[in-house]
């Protein structure tokens, strides 16, 4: 009966009976790879003259409160998206319960609110000036009023919009895992509550944590957030040495030092995770869901409810209700134009991230030696460095191929004129620099789990690697390539600074008429180019959620 | 033969990465980098297009990442004219390099020197009051006189500020410094940390909203925000404050821009320049965000009419950035975040 998956843990096998063609994979990976660090190594040769002025005063002044604000940061957020993402998750993916279905999708679109849009959102609701705290004064006096611009408002902030990262991960794990498992577990005698944390959770940890990465590394990113209720990060000193002192060499020292934290961060996970893996033999199991029951069946409505209507039902309708109030009058023929950039540059981005992480994350398995994991874990550590900076560092190293460019343009008699920086092209390198860390971890985890004995199979039974690719690889992959579309295409959607920096002129998009608003201040017209990020965001969730669950 | 064909087959390479890579330019066109927004200097770009003929390709973003993006395109860059909020800015792109100097006599006449590089590489545009603002209710204007005033124990927990990390509140401490020193200037600063009501600020708008809803009294902001806000939601039940008309006079700043030191296009850069410099330009690029024109022949908005003349600071605006590290520094020691 629970003979479809197994857990048991196996340790790295040698690849002798898989086809041995190194070749054209290899390289590719390896320049794949290279490129996408190129920016992070411009960024960390940074060292040559250490900026003692700037560090001094930054240690004299604050880094130990920035330090101590990030851990806090990065601790409260952990936990907060880790519990939101797993309870929901298991709860839609493996219970039955009245709004599951509804549920099941609407908890992903949270996805769609960028975090700064939300903080503004919910500052200007919640903090003192705001209409919730006017009318609880009205009733209670001026007694009733407080700051909500503190830790735990940032830390709710960003669990609220990160935490679908989570959960999406850890939902496409628990799907995959079926009930086989769990079922042995009980046959041995656990009860399902022991079983969960005895069997579902070890076997969903590569996908949690892949999530709880993705998100801890926007979080260490973050300064859009951060800034709207001024709380002082490590990135805020990275930002202070750069537009305070003037100082690029000092920020990206900063920047690098921030590198090796995540890397450490990393490396210290994989090393508790040990050697123990976990694999599923088929697609999918079938799956029966769990029936709740009268009480239990009323909770688990309502945490998913109060989550959906907290992370999406209060912005979205606080954007609405701006909107109605006079954003609408921005409305021109030009946001046509901006939809379609922000649908095509996401599409793109996503189809060519995803596609160098599968290149990657399948290089990396076919090796596994300790050069394709380090090439692997540097190329996907973009996601950690604050947008902007990471942006001057593309920029600075598509320059360098600008200067080959133009040596090779005055040699064939051609006016010189920038071929990278400015073009669409590199924006989309940009994109795949910045967001391949996302792609990665859903393709990564999910090819974890396929066992190695499968495509070992088939490559005895005569099968080339292409043919292992498309017939076994792919269709066992699916759930986890379209996670990593969605989570690419909904990311690209709504960055910003490295769109900024490197869009062809008259390439604006949604997210950059955003930034033209709020840079101003003026939040409430920056609720129109807002919803319509959301509501364009929202039918690929829908229907990636859809297709992923066939 | 064979060396002619592959410089061929290279020139059609390259032409097909052209076509999807930069942005080929046609002649009468000027490239803008501009940190000033979209809104604010389309309408303007239009203008002149309609007038001139000539075409203004630009793009936006944060001051930073440009004078980033100008510096390490060096000579490659296709931007002629980069404009920018905040003569710190302007001061930066300037010691960088970034500029050429200008030879204009329309720029002189029109431009205040006081509001220009002293070595023609910048030319501000429009300016910026940073002003006092207060809450009619809780506040009499004659209990004001100046911001070295806000650190007075009598506005204990009644101050509100924006965060030190805006460069408009860098430049405001960068000009006290030069005019009373370092000293004098922390103590001003650390007295204003001490009097604050609440948390500092992300954005003045945040902060005119809370002197409306009553979390504090008294702030410092710049006008057109305070204008902005009335024109959302009527008359406010606050007002703006000249403070030091018998000493320094109010803190100001400039918007501007300078003529790229590559530019492609440098003489109708120069021109472009000098038509915003005056005329009906001059009043559209001051009055669509209710700031003050830099030419003082032009007549300003009306709702910037009415709060009224005032003295303002006469130092040259470069201070703001010669000065703006110490600033910064300064009030990291004064705790002010």
């Amino acid at each position: 009966m629970a003979s479809g998956a197994v857990l048991h843990p196996v340790w790295p096998q040698s690849q002798t009976g898989v086809i041995r063609r190194v070749g054209l994979l290899r390289v590719c990976a390896v320049v794949l790879a290279l490129m996408v660090m190129a920016p992070l190594l411009v960024i960390a040769l940074n060292w040559g003259e250490i900026q003692t002025d700037v560090w001094r005063h930054l240690a004299q002044t604050q880094l130990l409160r920035l330090f101590r604000n990030t851990a806090v940061l990065v601790l409260g957020v952990g936990a907060g998206v880790t519990v939101l993402g797993v309870s929901l998750a298991w709860l839609t993916a493996t219970c039955r319960f009245p709004g599951r279905k509804f549920f099941d999708v609407a908890l992903m679109l949270p996805l769609a609110i960028p975090a700064y849009v939300m903080a503004f959102v919910m500052v200007g609701l919640l903090d003192w000036a705001g209409p919730v705290q006017g009318q609880l004064r009205e009733w209670f006096g001026r007694g009733a009023s407080f700051s909500f611009r503190g830790t735990g408002a940032v830390i709710m902030v960003l669990t609220l919009v990160l935490y679908p990262y989570v959960y999406m991960l850890a939902r496409s794990a628990f799907l995959a895992q079926g009930r086989e498992p769990l079922e042995a577990a009980r046959v041995l005698g656990h009860s399902p509550w022991r079983g969960f944390w005895l069997v579902t959770l070890p076997m969903a940890r590569p996908a949690i944590v892949a999530g709880l990465a993705l998100a801890l590394m926007e979080t260490l990113a973050d300064f859009g957030t951060v800034s709207v209720f001024n709380y002082d990060t490590f990135t805020t000193a990275i930002y202070k040495a750069w537009y305070g002192f003037f100082n690029v060499q000092a920020a990206a020292q900063l920047a690098s030092l921030l590198l090796l934290i995540v890397l450490a961060g990393l490396y210290l996970e994989r090393k508790g995770r040990g050697d123990a893996r976990y694999f599923q033999t088929r697609r999918r199991a079938a799956s029966r869901r769990t029936a709740l029951h009268g009480g239990k069946a009323l909770l688990a409505s309502l945490w998913c409810g109060l989550i959906f209507a907290v992370a999406f039902v209060v912005p979205l309708g606080q954007l609405v209700i701006w909107v109605i109030q006079g954003a609408w009058k921005d409305l021109d023929a030009r946001y046509l134009a901006l939809v379609w950039h922000t649908l095509s540059l996401g599409a793109a981005a996503a189809v060519l991230t995803v596609a160098a992480a599968f290149l990657l994350a399948y290089f990396k398995r076919r090796y596994q030696d300790r050069l394709s994991d380090l090439l692997v874990r540097t190329a996907t550590l973009g996601y950690a460095l604050p947008g902007s900076v990471l942006a001057v560092g593309i920029m600075i190293s598509f320059n360098h191929l600008d200067d080959w460019a133009a040596a090779l343009q005055t040699q064939l008699g051609l006016t010189v004129q920038p071929i990278f920086v400015g073009g669409v092209a590199a924006l989309l390198l940009a994109y795949l620099t910045r967001f391949l860390a996302a792609a990665f971890g859903p393709v990564e985890t999910s090819l974890e789990r396929i066992k190695p004995s499968i495509p070992e199979a088939a490559a005895i039974l005569g099968a080339r690697q292409w043919e292992t690719v498309r017939r076994i690889y792919l269709p066992m992959l699916g759930p986890g390539l379209l996670t990593a579309l969605l989570l690419v295409f909904v990311d690209v959607m709504k960055e910003m600074p490295a769109t900024l920096l490197m869009r062809p002129f008259g390439w604006d998009t949604l997210a950059v008429r955003i930034y033209e608003m709020t840079n101003e201040g003026m939040w409430q017209r920056a609720a129109l180019p807002g919803l319509t990020l959301v509501l364009v965001g929202l039918l690929p969730v829908a229907i990636l959620v859809r297709r992923s669950d066939h | 033969m064979a060396g002619n064909f592959s410089r061929w087959m290279w020139r059609g390479a390259l032409g097909v990465v052209m076509a999807f890579g930069g942005a080929v330019q046609a002649a009468s066109e000027i490239v803008v980098y501009s940190a000033r927004n979209e809104q604010l200097i389309k309408p303007i770009f239009d203008l002149y297009t309609k007038q001139t003929g000539t075409k203004i390709t630009y793009v936006t973003d944060a001051e930073g990442p440009l004078i980033a993006r100008l510096e390490a395109e060096g000579a490659r860059t296709p931007a002629d004219l980069m404009i920018t909020v905040d003569a710190g800015n302007l001061w930066l792109a300037a010691e960088k390099g970034l500029f050429r100097p200008i030879k204009s006599n329309v720029l002189e006449s029109t431009v205040p020197a006081q509001y220009q590089d002293p070595q023609n590489r910048w030319f501000g545009l429009s300016v910026r009051a940073r002003t006092i603002v207060y809450s009619k209710e809780r506040v009499k204007p004659e209990q004001l006189s100046t911001y070295e005033d806000l650190a007075d124990k009598k506005w204990d927990g009644r101050l509100c500020l924006r965060t030190s990390k805006k460069v408009y509140n860098q430049s405001l401490v960068a000009t006290m410094i030069e005019r009373h020193g370092e000293a004098k200037t922390e103590q001003i600063v650390k007295g204003w940390v001490d009097n604050l009501a609440t948390d500092v600020f992300a954005n003045d708008t945040a902060l005119i909203e809370a002197i409306v809803a009553g979390q504090c009294d008294v702030g410092i902001v710049n006008t057109y925000y305070f204008g902005r806000l009335e024109y959302e939601k009527g008359k406010l039940p606050a007002k703006l404050f000249w403070p030091n008309q018998a000493t320094t006079g109010v803190h100001v700043n400039v918007s501007g821009a300078g003529v790229t030191a590559h530019a492609k296009h440098p003489k109708e850069a120069q021109a472009f320049l000098e038509w915003l410099s005056r005329g009906e330009a001059q009043r559209a690029f001051a009055g669509i965000n209710m700031e003050y024109p830099v030419n003082v022949k032009t007549e300003w908005d009306p709702i910037v009419q009415a709060w009224g003349k005032f003295k303002a600071d006469d130092l040259n605006v470069e201070a703001a950035g010669r000065r703006q590290i110490e600033a910064v520094k300064l009030m990291d020691r004064a705790g002010y975040l």
